[in-house]
C-alpha cells in the first residue's frame, strides 16, 4: 500500500462521531425575549389611552379580577380597562398571532418566502366574504355568521391561488405574485360591487374592513374569533416537522414518508382558519405574515418547530405594538392599523423582492 | 378522513439475496408516451445494480417507478414483496431512500440539518431515540465527507458538495434498499470513486443499491449487475464482464464502443472508439 492509498483508507473509515448541532439557544432566547415582551406590553398597552391608567391599577385590577388580592381601581378605570382596553388588547393578539403564524405556514407549504395571506389575496378574498355578509345581512349563524363567511371565501382563495400558482410541483415567484395581483384586483372589485349595493350604514361598517382596524373591539368579538384562531394556532404546530421535510421538495418529501397531498390540504384548511380569523374582525392587516416569519427565520434558522409557533408569538407582540402606536401617535385620532402596518411592511416587502431576484439572478 | 395512526413497522434485516424490490411486464406512460416497455428486473440485497444506457432510454423512469414516484400503466412494482400502492409513505420511506438527479433545498437549512431530515422516518417508529439519530447522522456526514461543512446553510455550497450532502441525507435514512439518480453526474473524480466504493459498502452490509450511472467505466468496475436499457427495454442484464461486448453497446449507444482488459488488473474497460 502506498502512503497515499492509506491515507485515503484512514479517511474512508472515519469514526462515527457526533457532529456538531445548531445552538438552541437562539430559538429559546427569542421566546424568552417575545414572552417578556408580551408581559411588559400588556400591562403597559392596557394603561396608554385617552383615560391614562398607571401600570400599577392595572394589575391590581387583573389581581383583583381573578381572586389573588389586588385592589379595585376607581369605577371609570375598571369599565375602561374591562370593557374597552383588554378586548383589544386580546383581539390585537389573537389577529396578530393569527396573522404571524399564517405566514409561516404559507411560506412552508408554498415553500417561497414571499408568499403572505395579504400579498397573494388571502386576506382580501376573506374580507369580501365578511363583506357580502355584512352588505346582504346574512345572519344564519349569528355572532359566527361573519367569520363562517370569511373562512370560506378565505379558503376558496387559497386554493385558487394554490392552483393557479403552482406548475410542475413547484411555486414560481412571479407566478405568486402575480396571480397575488390578479385576485386582490377582483376581490377589491368584489368589495366595491358589495359597497355599492349596500345602505349607508354598511358602508360605514364595510369601510373598515378595507382599512383594517381593531378600534371596534368588544368580548362577543373576541368569543366569534376565538374557536377559529384557537384551532388553528393549537393544529399548526403538530406540521413543524412536515414541512422541514417539504423544503426538500414534493417527492423527497414523500420519500421520507410525508403523505405531501394531505399535508398541503390540511395545512391550507388552517391557513384559510387563520386568516379568517384574523380578517374577519380586524379586515385587511398586511404584512405581518411576511415580516416577522422572515426576521426570525433571520434570527434562528429556517426549522419549523420554532418559527410557527415562534411567528405567532412574534406576531402577537408586533400586532400589539402596532396597535398601540396607532391609537396614540395621531392622539386623540386614531390611525388605521392596516394603513401603518402596510406604510411599515411594504418597503422591508420590496426588499425582499430586491434580494429574491438577486439571488436567484432575474426573474426570467 | 380521520384514521387512527399505526405505527410504522421497520422492515427485518435483509439477508443478501433476498429479493428488495422487482418489476414484472412494467409498462409505464409519461405525457401520453410510452416511456418502458415490459421491463423485467429484480433487485438483490447485498448487491450493487447499475441502470445504463442512452438518454431517454427510460433509466431515470425506471428508477423513478421503483421509488413509487411514477404509476405503472400495466404490470407489478413490488417492494420487500409486496406491490408499492399497499405501502404507506411512512412504511415505503423505512424500506427504500431516493437520490434524485438535483437537490433542491426551499429554505437556508444547514448541511447538518438536512442530513437530519433523513432520520424522519425513525421519528414516526419510536424507541430508538436521539442517540441512534445522532450517530446515523453523523456517521453519514462522515462517510460523504460533509462533516466539514456541517454547520455551513446548504444554499452556499457548489454543486457537488450539494450532492454529496444529498446523498448523506439518503444514508442517513438507513433504508435496506437504495435508490440513487447519477448520484456521480456533478462530483469530480475522487467523489466518484467515494460514492461508488459507498454503494459497494452499502450492498456488502447486506442493503441492495440500484444505481442510475452514465459512465461505463464506472459500472463496470462497481456494480454486481447491469441492466442497459435501450429504447425503453432491458438490452442485457448481467455481471458487467457478461454483458458489455462491443457489438450490444455500438448498437444501444449508437457510437462504436471498444471493451477492453486492463491492461495490469485484466478488468473491464469501456471506451468510446475515436479515431482522431
Amino acid at each position: 500500500m502506498t502512503v497515499l492509498e492509506k491515507r485515503a483508507a484512514e479517511e474512508a473509515a472515519p469514526p462515527p462521531g457526533t457532529p456538531p448541532r445548531r445552538p438552541r439557544g437562539t430559538a429559546w432566547l427569542l421566546t424568552a425575549g417575545l414572552v417578556l415582551a408580551l408581559l411588559v406590553l400588556v400591562p403597559v398597552a392596557a394603561g396608554i389611552g385617552a383615560y391614562p391608567i398607571p401600570v400599577g391599577d392595572v394589575l391590581g385590577s387583573v389581581l383583583h379580577r381573578v381572586g389573588l388580592g389586588g385592589a379595585e381601581p376607581d369605577r371609570v378605570a375598571e369599565s375602561v380597562l374591562w370593557n374597552v382596553r383588554f378586548p383589544r388588547i386580546v383581539l390585537a393578539l389573537l389577529v396578530g398571532a393569527s396573522l404571524g403564524c399564517a405566514g409561516a405556514l404559507m411560506q412552508g407549504v408554498f415553500g417561497n418566502p414571499l408568499a403572505e395571506p395579504g400579498t397573494i389575496g388571502v386576506s382580501l378574498g376573506a374580507a369580501v366574504g365578511a363583506v357580502a355578509s355584512i352588505a346582504l345581512g346574512l345572519t344564519f349563524l349569528g355572532n359566527w355568521t361573519l367569520p363562517a363567511t370569511a373562512f370560506v371565501a378565505g379558503l376558496g382563495t387559497v386554493l385558487l391561488v394554490y392552483a393557479m400558482s403552482r406548475s410542475g410541483g413547484r411555486t414560481e415567484v412571479v407566478t405568486l405574485i402575480l396571480t397575488g395581483i390578479a385576485v386582490n384586483a377582483f376581490c377589491g372589485a368584489l368589495v366595491g360591487l358589495f359597497i355599492f349595493l349596500a345602505d349607508t350604514a354598511a358602508v360605514n361598517q364595510i369601510t373598515f374592513w378595507q382599512l383594517g382596524s381593531l378600534a371596534q373591539a368588544t368580548w362577543p368579538k373576541v368569543l366569534a374569533v376565538l374557536p377559529c384562531a384557537a384551532v388553528g394556532l393549537l393544529l399548526a404546530p403538530l406540521y413543524s416537522r412536515r414541512l422541514d421535510l417539504l423544503a426538500l421538495g414534493d417527492r423527497p418529501a414523500r420519500h421520507l414518508g410525508v403523505d405531501v397531498e394531505r399535508l398541503r390540504i390540511v395545512l391550507i384548511l388552517v391557513i384559510a382558519l387563520l386568516t379568517a380569523a384574523a380578517v374577519s374582525v380586524s379586515g385587511v392587516i398586511g404584512f405581518i405574515g411576511l415580516v416577522v416569519p422572515h426576521l426570525l427565520r433571520m434570527a434562528a434558522g429556517p426549522g419549523h418547530r420554532f418559527l410557527v409557533p415562534g411567528s405567532a408569538l412574534g406576531g402577537a407582540v408586533v400586532l400589539l405594538g402596532a396597535d398601540l402606536a396607532a391609537r396614540t401617535l395621531a392622539a386623540p385620532a386614531e390611525l388605521p392599523l392596516g394603513v401603518l402596518t402596510a406604510l411599515l411592511g411594504s418597503p422591508f416587502f420590496f426588499w425582499l423582492l430586491r434580494r429574491t431576484r438577486r439571488k436567484q439572478g432575474g426573474w426570467a | 378522513m380521520i384514521r387512527l395512526r399505526t405505527r410504522p413497522v421497520p422492515p427485518p434485516v435483509p439477508v443478501p439475496g433476498d429479493v428488495l424490490a422487482g418489476t414484472e411486464g412494467l409498462q409505464v406512460r409519461l405525457g401520453g408516451r410510452t416511456v418502458l416497455h415490459g421491463v423485467d428486473v429484480t433487485v438483490r440485497a447485498g448487491e450493487v445494480l447499475a441502470l445504463v444506457g442512452p438518454n431517454g432510454a427510460g433509466k431515470s423512469t425506471l428508477l423513478g417507478t421503483l421509488a413509487a414516484d411514477l404509476p405503472a400503466a400495466e404490470g407489478v412494482v413490488r417492494i420487500h414483496g409486496r406491490p408499492v400502492s399497499d405501502w404507506s409513505a411512512p412504511e415505503l420511506a423505512l424500506r427504500r431512500a431516493v437520490l434524485p438527479q438535483s437537490a433542491a433545498l426551499s429554505f437556508p437549512f444547514t448541511v447538518e440539518e438536512v442530513v437530519r431530515m433523513g432520520r424522519a422516518p425513525w421519528a414516526a417508529v419510536g424507541g430508538e431515540g436521539a442517540d441512534s439519530d445522532d450517530t446515523a447522522v453523523g456517521e453519514a456526514m462522515a462517510r460523504a465527507e460533509v462533516t466539514a461543512f456541517a454547520a455551513r446553510p446548504f444554499s452556499a455550497l457548489s454543486g457537488g458538495e450539494r450532492a454529496r450532502v444529498a446523498l448523506a441525507r439518503v444514508l442517513a435514512q438507513r433504508a435496506p434498499l437504495l435508490l440513487l439518480d447519477e448520484p456521480t453526474a456533478a462530483l469530480d473524480l475522487k467523489h466518484q470513486e467515494l460514492v461508488l466504493r459507498l454503494c459497494r459498502e452499502r450492498a456488502r452490509a447486506g442493503d441492495a443499491v440500484v444505481v442510475v450511472l452514465h459512465d461505463l467505466g464506472l459500472a463496470a468496475a462497481y456494480a454486481h449487475r447491469v441492466a442497459i436499457l435501450h429504447a425503453g427495454r432491458i438490452a442485457a442484464d448481467g455481471p458487467p464482464a457478461e454483458v458489455f461486448s462491443d457489438r450490444l453497446l455500438t448498437d444501444v449507444y449508437d457510437q462504436p464502443v471498444e471493451v477492453l482488459p486492463h491492461p495490469r488488473t485484466g478488468a473491464v474497460l469501456v471506451t468510446p472508439r475515436r479515431d482522431v
